[in-house]
C-alpha cells in the first residue's frame, strides 16, 4: 500500500500508532503517584519528540545513506526557526506559510553550504560544515542582531506589522499561532480514573508532519535514488571510475536533509514563537549526530527512537532535584537515605548529561547498531526458530 | 523516485487516510472548565523555580534556589519565619498560601532562552505550576516572561537588571522586584563624579545581550551627563571566558576609566584579566586608571578575590545592612546554610513572599487578581526600606546601594562595603522615559 512493500508498510503503521497514541503511551503512571515524575506525555515534550524525530530522520538521509557526516545541521534548524518567526511577525499567525518558508529558506541555505562543502569528503567535509554552522551561530548571535535579536532571541511583540491578521487581539495580547483557527497551544485533558491524558492540537500537527516525513524517508530509502546514495557510501571512488558523477546525488541528499531540518525548525517556532541563536550552536549539531547514532544510523526508525531518548533525558532527568530524591528514599534510615541521595545526585538534575554520556558509551560499545540493534537482539531471542526471518528484518547498516 | 504506481484506488485510500489524520485534532478541541491555567484544586499549590544551574550564572542560580527553599519553608510555617515577621503586610499566616501547602518544582535554564522556555513549559504543562519565578539573566527573563504571558501564569522575575524587562519587553503577567540598569546609572553617577571628577574618558566592555546593551546605554547616558567622554564601547560574547584580547586595546585607547558591563562569571574573568594587564597601576592623562563595575554582587566579589578592592559598583541589597528585615533574613538564611545570602537570594526570597502575600490579599490564585493586588502595592520590611510596585510597568522602586570592594575584609563574606544609600526618589523615572519606551504591558492573561 502507498507504494510500500508489506514490511515497510507495517513499520509505517507501527510508527503511526505510536505517534497518534503517544498521549496514552507516554503517560503510563497515575498522576498522583510518585512515578508520575517519569511521565512524558505533556504537550511540550511530545512536540519535541516529534520535531526532533523529523530532524533526525532528515539527518539520517544524509548520514545514514551517503555516509557524509555533517556537523553543522543545527544551522538549518536555526534558519528555519528564524524564517518562521519572521513569517509570524510579518504575514500571518497561520503556521502553513511559516513552515513553507522555513523549509524553502533552509533548502536554499543547504544548497549554498552543500555546494561548497561537498567538494571534500570525510573529516574535511565534517569540519567545513561545522565551520559554516559556527559562522551562522556567530552571525545570529551578534552581527545580524537586527534580524535575530541576538542572545535574547527573536520574539513576537505587540506591534508586529502583520499583513494578514491583527497585530494584537481584542483583549490586547499577542495572537497565538494557529492552523486555520485551531490554536497550537490548545489542548484538552481526558481523565480516566487516576490517569490523565493531554491531547494537544500542536502535538498532532507535529505528529502528522512527522509521519509524512517518515513516509517520504521510506520512499527515498527504497528508491533508485536511495540506492545511488548507498553506493556513494560504500565506495565513492569506484563510482567516479565507472563514469558517474556522484556529487549531484550527494548534494540532493544534503539539500533534502537540510529541508527536513528547516521543517523541524519551523515547527519548533510554530509551537513556541521564539528563535534563539543557541539553536544553531555546535552542541545542537552534535545532538542530532548523537540521536542518529544512538538510535541506529542508516535504519528507518532508529533516529526517531534516538531523538525521543535524548529529549526524554533532557526534560525528565534534569528535573529530578534533591528534594525528589529524598522523597524516594525517605523510607530508609536517615544515614542510608543521605548516602543514597549523595550517590545518585551527580547523575540526575544538572548531571543528566553525565547519565546520558554513560548510556551513549554503553550503546556504542555493546550495541554498535544503536537501539534498533538492541530491539532486534531481543526479537531474535523470541524467534530463534526462524533465523532467516530475523536476518531479513534487519535494514541496519551500522555507522562507519 | 522513478517508479510510481499511482492508481485511482490508491489515491482515494491515501486521501482518506490523510483526511482522517488532519481531522483528528478537531475532535479534541473541547475547552476545559477551569477558570484559569493550573487552578489549584487540592490541598497544595505548586510554584516553579526556574534558575540557571549550569553556565556562567550557575553560582547565582544555586543561591537563588536556596532562597526559594527557605521561602517555601517559611510560607509553610517552618523555620523562624524570616522576613515574614518584618514584612509590613500581615496577610501571611505561615499556613501555606490560603491554607494550601506550598510545593515546588525546579528546572535548569542553562542561561539559554530556549532551554529556559522548555523548562518553564514543562513546569506549567506537566507539574501544574501556578507561578514561575527565577532567572539570572535578562535574556532568559524576557523570554520566560513572554512565555508566562502566553500561558496565563504569573512570572515573578528573579535577578534581571536589564531596562527591557520592565521597559520595551514588559508584560502584564510579569513583575520585577530587582532594580535596573537605569537605576544603577542614576545612583552611581554622583559617586563617580565626587571620586573621579568630571573630566574622564570611559571605555566600555559589554556583555552582548539585552542586559549589557541597556546597562551600557544607561551608564553612558549618566556619565556623559557629568561631562565624561565615551571613547569606545565593545561587545563581548556571553559565553566568553578569556577577555585578554578585549583588554589589550584598552591600553592604547587613551581611556582612563574602564566600565565592565559584565556579570557573574564574565565579570570575574574580565576583571581578573584587566588587573593582570596592570590597568590599575597605570596612569593615563595624568590620572589614575580606574575600573567600574556597575552591577556588583558578593558572589562575584568572592570569585574575583583580591582584584575587587576599591572598585565601585551598585547593588540591590547587601547582607551587612542593619535594618530589622535584613538582619532577620541573614539570620534565618545563615542558620540554614551557614553563610550569608547574596542579593540574588534576597530578591528571589522577596518575590516569593510578595507573590504569596498578593494571592492572600486578592483571595484568589487567578493571575489577573494577583496582578491587581501587586500593582501599586506599597510595602516595607523586606530589607530595602519603603518600596512601591509601580502599576504602570510592574517595576519596584526602592533605595539603591552604591558599594565598594573592601580594602581589609574581615571574613570571606565581608567583601563589600556600602558607600552610599541612594534614596528611591533619585532613581525614579517616568514610565515613558526613552530608555523604557516602545513596550506595553498589554492585558493580563489568565489562560484557559
Amino acid at each position: 500500500m502507498l507504494g510500500l512493500n508489506k514490511r515497510d508498510f507495517s513499520l509505517l503503521l507501527i510508527v503511526a500508532v505510536l505517534a497518534l497514541g503517544a498521549p496514552f503511551i507516554l503517560n503510563p503512571f497515575p498522576t498522583d503517584s510518585a512515578m508520575a515524575q517519569f511521565n512524558a506525555g505533556y504537550p511540550d515534550l511530545m512536540q519535541r519528540f516529534a520535531i526532533y524525530g523529523i530532524f533526525a530522520i532528515g539527518f539520517n538521509i544524509l548520514f545514514g545513506l551517503t555516509g557524509y557526516l555533517s556537523f553543522g545541521h543545527a544551522a538549518f534548524l536555526g534558519v528555519g526557526s528564524y524564517s518562521a518567526v519572521w513569517m509570524f511577525k510579518l504575514l500571518s499567525m497561520n503556521v502553513i506559510p511559516a513552515i513553507l518558508l522555513s523549509v524553502i529558506v533552509a533548502g536554499l541555505f543547504a544548497l549554498l553550504i552543500g555546494f561548497i562543502s561537498l567538494r571534500r569528503s570525510g573529516i574535511y567535509f565534517a569540519i567545513l560544515t561545522l565551520a559554516f554552522a559556527q559562522m551562522s551561530f556567530n552571525l545570529a548571535y551578534s552581527v545580524l542582531t537586527p534580524i535575530t535579536n541576538g542572545e535574547t532571541g527573536l520574539q513576537l511583540t505587540l506591534d508586529d506589522p502583520r499583513i494578514l491578521g491583527v497585530s494584537r487581539t481584542a483583549d490586547g495580547s499577542i495572537p497565538v499561532t494557529n492552523l486555520f483557527g485551531m490554536e497550537m497551544r490548545e489542548f484538552s485533558t481526558l481523565n480516566v480514573g487516576h490517569w490523565s491524558f493531554d491531547f494537544s492540537v500542536g502535538y498532532y500537527v507535529c505528529a502528522v508532519l512527522m509521519l509524512l516525513s517518515f513516509y517520504i524517508a521510506i520512499r527515498i530509502f527504497r528508491s533508485p535514488f536511495g540506492m545511488m546514495l548507498r553506493a556513494i557510501k560504500s565506495n565513492n571512488t569506484r563510482m567516479t571510475y565507472t563514469g558517474l558523477n556522484a556529487r549531484p546525488y550527494a548534494l540532493a541528499a544534503f539539500v533534502i536533509s537540510g529541508m527536513y531540518a528547516g521543517l523541524a525548525g519551523g515547527l519548533l517556532a510554530s509551537m513556541d514563537p521564539l528563535a534563539g541563536a543557541e539553536r544553531m550552536q555546535w552542541t545542537a549539531s552534535g545532538e542530532v549526530v548523537l540521536m542518529t547514532i544512538l538510535g541506529g544510523a542508516g535504519t528507518l526508525i532508529g533516529p526517531v527512537l534516538g531523538a525521543g531518548f535524548i529529549k526524554y533525558f533532557e526534560n525528565i532527568f534534569s528535573k529530578i532535584n534533591d528534594s525528589v530524591l529524598h522523597s524516594w528514599f525517605s523510607f530508609m534510615p536517615d544515614g542510608i537515605e543521605n548516602l543514597l541521595v549523595t550517590l545518585v545526585h551527580p547523575f540526575v538534575g544538572k548531571g543528566w548529561h553525565l547519565t546520558l554520556g554513560l548510556l551513549f558509551m554503553l550503546v556504542v560499545i555493546f550495541l554498535p547498531g544503536g537501539l534498533v540493534e538492541g530491539g532486534q537482539r531481543i526479537a531474535r531471542l523470541f524467534r530463534r526458530k526462524k533465523p532467516d526471518d530475523a536476518k531479513k528484518s534487519t535494514q541496519s547498516t551500522p555507522a562507519e | 523516485m522513478s517508479k510510481s504506481n499511482l492508481t485511482r484506488r490508491g489515491l482515494i485510500k491515501t486521501s482518506a487516510i490523510a483526511g482522517a489524520g488532519v481531522a483528528l485534532p478537531t475532535i479534541f478541541t473541547a475547552s476545559s472548565a477551569a477558570a484559569f491555567t493550573n487552578e489549584p484544586t487540592g490541598g497544595s499549590v505548586t510554584l516553579g523555580f526556574n534558575v540557571p544551574q549550569t553556565g556562567p550564572y550557575a553560582d547565582e542560580g544555586a543561591d537563588e534556589l536556596r532562597a526559594y527553599e527557605l521561602a517555601v519553608e517559611h510560607l509553610n510555617g517552618g523555620g523562624d519565619g524570616g522576613m515574614m515577621n518584618t514584612f509590613s503586610s500581615k496577610a501571611l499566616q505561615g499556613n501555606g498560601i490560603m491554607g494550601k501547602k506550598v510545593e515546588y518544582v525546579t528546572g535548569d535554564t542553562q542561561t539559554k532562552s530556549d532551554a529556559a522556555r522548555a523548562s518553564a513549559k514543562s513546569m506549567i504543562e506537566k507539574d501544574g505550576a501556578i507561578m514561575i519565578t527565577g532567572g539570572s539573566s535578562s535574556g532568559v527573563a524576557v523570554a520566560v516572561q513572554g512565555l508566562c504571558q502566553e500561558a496565563g501564569v504569573i512570572f515573578m522575575a528573579g535577578l534581571t537588571h536589564s531596562n527591557d524587562t520592565t521597559g520595551k519587553d514588559k508584560k502584564a503577567n510579569g513583575f520585577r522586584h530587582f532594580f535596573n540598569a537605569y537605576m544603577s546609572g542614576a545612583a552611581l553617577a554622583p559617586v563617580l563624579q565626587s571620586l573621579y571628577g568630571s573630566d574622564r574618558k570611559a571605555y566600555h566592555l559589554t556583555a552582548d545581550y539585552t542586559w549589557g546593551w541597556t546597562q551600557e546605554e544607561s551608564i553612558v547616558a549618566s556619565t556623559e551627563a557629568l561631562g565624561w567622554e565615551t571613547v569606545n564601547t565593545v561587545k563581548t560574547p556571553l559565553a566568553a571566558t578569556d577577555f585578554s584580547s578585549y583588554i589589550a586595546p584598552v591600553l592604547n585607547s587613551g581611556a582612563d576609566v574602564l566600565v565592565l558591563n559584565h556579570y557573574g562569571g564574565n565579570m570575574v574573568n574580565s576583571l581578573t584579566n584587566a588587573v593582570q594587564f596592570g590597568l590599575r597601576e597605570k596612569e593615563v592623562n595624568g590620572k589614575n586608571f580606574e575600573i567600574v563595575v556597575p552591577l556588583y554582587s558578593r558572589l562575584m566579589a568572592r570569585g574575583a578575590g583580591e582584584n575587587v578592592k576599591g572598585i565601585h559598583g551598585s547593588t540591590n541589597w547587601h547582607w551587612s545592612l542593619t535594618d530589622d528585615a535584613s538582619k532577620a533574613f541573614v539570620k534565618s538564611f545563615g542558620e540554614k546554610y551557614g553563610f550569608p545570602p547574596s542579593q540574588a537570594a534576597h530578591t528571589c526570597y522577596c518575590q516569593t513572599l510578595l507573590y504569596a502575600d498578593a494571592v492572600t490579599r486578592a483571595g484568589s490564585f487567578n493571575p489577573c487578581a494577583v496582578g491587581e493586588a501587586l500593582e501599586g502595592f506599597e510595602f516595607d520590611g523586606l530589607g530595602n526600606g519603603k518600596t512601591l510596585y509601580r502599576a504602570e510597568d510592574h517595576q519596584c522602586f526602592k533605595d539603591v546601594l552604591v558599594v565598594r570592594g573592601k580594602e581589609n575584609p574581615t571574613s570571606e563574606f565581608d567583601l563589600l562595603e556600602v558607600v552610599e544609600v541612594t534614596p528611591a526618589a533619585q532613581v525614579t523615572y517616568e514610565p515613558d522615559h526613552p530608555m523604557f519606551a516602545g513596550g506595553e504591558l498589554g492585558a493580563c492573561n489568565p489562560g484557559a
